[in-house]
């Protein structure tokens, strides 16, 4: 895995939204004043680690151990490309 | 909401005719309001309902619409502040895992509630406001003292830690102020804003004739909005200005909800329910909660079901490929315009009826400075449309 400066940013969702897992429609939604993002199972899952200590290589990690088939290199480049777009979305943000 | 139009393959798939669950409840907690805007979306005659939901109902309600899958809560009204168990239903939805909104005048707000609606879980608060200057504002909502009341809330919400969208619906007494609006938004601190040209429905289609903007009005105001937009970005501040269109001035009818009975309920004050705000104009009975299982309602009812699919539509909407993009406009709109709720809305240009459109946007454009006297929503003027 590639280390980078990037590992120890920590990522939050923003102010008043909320990540949900939604039973009726079997996935994760991202909740914001009169809307909701449907999300797919890895962005789920992704969001799902986002508890405000995890940096991004915390987060990696604990995703590593929760989907151990999945070849290291392929996912942290995933997750990396997930966060930076979610950031450009305006979904997460990091201080 | 427009996310929530998004289709989405995973819907489940229960009821007939495949509908999927309502995902967005409106809970219009009562009619009653201090403020008399003559655009108001509540049914004119809405003096004839008096009779609210309870506590106990409104939960119950709440309780049936989360386990059909809702999860988006709008509570509105009227004024749902006037409610004073606002808070206490607040925070049973939010126990449930509803996403909470309140959508707010901001009358009958002040610190300490905020701080309670805070404590019992709600998620949002959106405010309107009626204008930038202080006179028209206290000319359009028929109070002089509501503005600086909402300016102050504003502030308070935005301290208190919430996301803040406010909404302005536009119109032609104020939309020339445009720019001074939308720089008080930012003065506010808002998050988003909603630049909501008024529909013509409810009491803004008894108003018509003094709300609807010119075509200049609008393309000038689109213009602010376009400028606002490079302004905010180039500053690097993160303000959302949402533009809505007047109807009656689109190039393309609406997806009205995202189709009738499609994703979207409001429960009315009575317990009432309708496929949309608006709904209550048309000739139909819609039924209650009090009566029938809102999911029965929602999946069998001859109301919910009447204009879903495409089987119900006229000519040329049944030929046509934007069918299941539009779903054939809004039928509030083509019963207001034709007096036939199966039309197929005017707003589009293949409508045979389009040229109602066209005759009003000629009114509009005529002389935009013309004063004309507008009909404040309130009790009194309510009666006169009151069916006992």
């Amino acid at each position: 895995m590639n280390a980078s400066a990037e590992d120890h940013i920590v990522y939050r969702l923003r102010p008043g939204w909320r990540l949900q897992w939604e039973e009726a429609q079997g996935r994760y939604v991202l909740l914001y004043p009169e809307g909701m993002v449907q999300l797919n199972d890895s962005a789920g899952a992704i969001l799902s680690h986002l508890d405000g200590q995890r940096d991004v290589a915390a987060l990696i990690d604990a995703l590593s151990q929760q989907y151990p088939e999945v070849p290291a290199d392929a996912l942290g480049h995933d997750v990396r490309e997930f966060l930076t777009d979610a950031s450009q979305q305006g979904w997460i943000y990091h201080d | 909401m427009t996310d929530l139009a998004q289709p989405s393959a995973a819907r489940p798939d229960v009821g007939d005719m495949g509908t999927g669950a309502p995902l967005w409840m409106l809970a219009e907690l009562t009619y009653r309001c201090p403020l008399q805007c003559s655009y108001c979306s509540n049914p004119l005659d809405f003096a004839a309902y008096r009779d609210e939901l309870t506590t106990e109902e409104w939960i119950e309600t709440m309780r049936q619409a989360r386990a059909m899958g809702a999860v988006q809560l709008g509570f509105s009204g009227g004024e749902p502040l006037v409610r004073r168990d606002l808070e206490t239903l607040v925070q049973e939805a939010r126990q449930m895992g509803f996403y909470t909104n309140l959508i707010t005048s901001a009358q009958g707000l002040d610190e300490t509630r905020i701080e309670a609606l805070r404590d019992a879980g709600l998620d949002h608060i959106q405010i309107s406001l009626q204008a930038g200057d202080p006179e028209i504002a206290a000319a359009v909502a028929g109070s002089p003292k509501a503005h600086a009341r909402k300016l102050a809330m504003a502030r308070a919400v935005k301290a208190a830690g919430y996301p803040m969208v406010l909404n302005v619906v536009l119109h032609r007494h104020n939309i020339d102020d445009l720019d001074a609006i939308i720089a008080l938004c930012d003065d506010l601190g808002a998050d988003a804003v909603e630049l909501a040209n008024c529909q013509i429905y409810g009491w803004a289609h008894l108003n018509r004739e003094g709300l609807l903007p010119s075509r200049e009005q609008l393309e000038i105001a689109e213009a602010t909005t376009a400028r606002w937009r490079e302004r905010l970005a180039e500053k690097g501040r993160d303000m959302r200005l949402l533009f809505v269109v007047p109807d009656y001035y689109a190039e393309r009818p609406k997806a009205c909800m995202g189709g009738w009975g499609s994703i979207f309920l409001t429960v009315a004050p009575d317990g009432a329910v309708l496929p949309c705000h608006s709904a209550r104009m048309l000739p139909m009975d819609f039924p209650n909660v009090r009566d029938q299982p809102l999911e029965s309602i929602w999946y069998d009812s001859p109301e919910f079901n009447r204009f879903r699919g495409d089987a119900w539509m006229p000519s040329p909407c049944r030929e046509c490929d934007e069918r299941h993009t539009d779903f054939g406009g809004c039928r509030c709109q083509a019963y207001l315009l034709t007096g036939d709720p199966t039309a197929t809305d005017p707003v589009c240009e293949l409508s045979p009826d389009h040229h109602l459109i066209e005759a009003v946007r000629d009114q509009a454009a005529a002389d935009h400075r013309q004063a004309v006297a507008l009909t404040p929503r309130n009790v009194h003027e309510s009666r006169v449309f009151c069916r006992e």
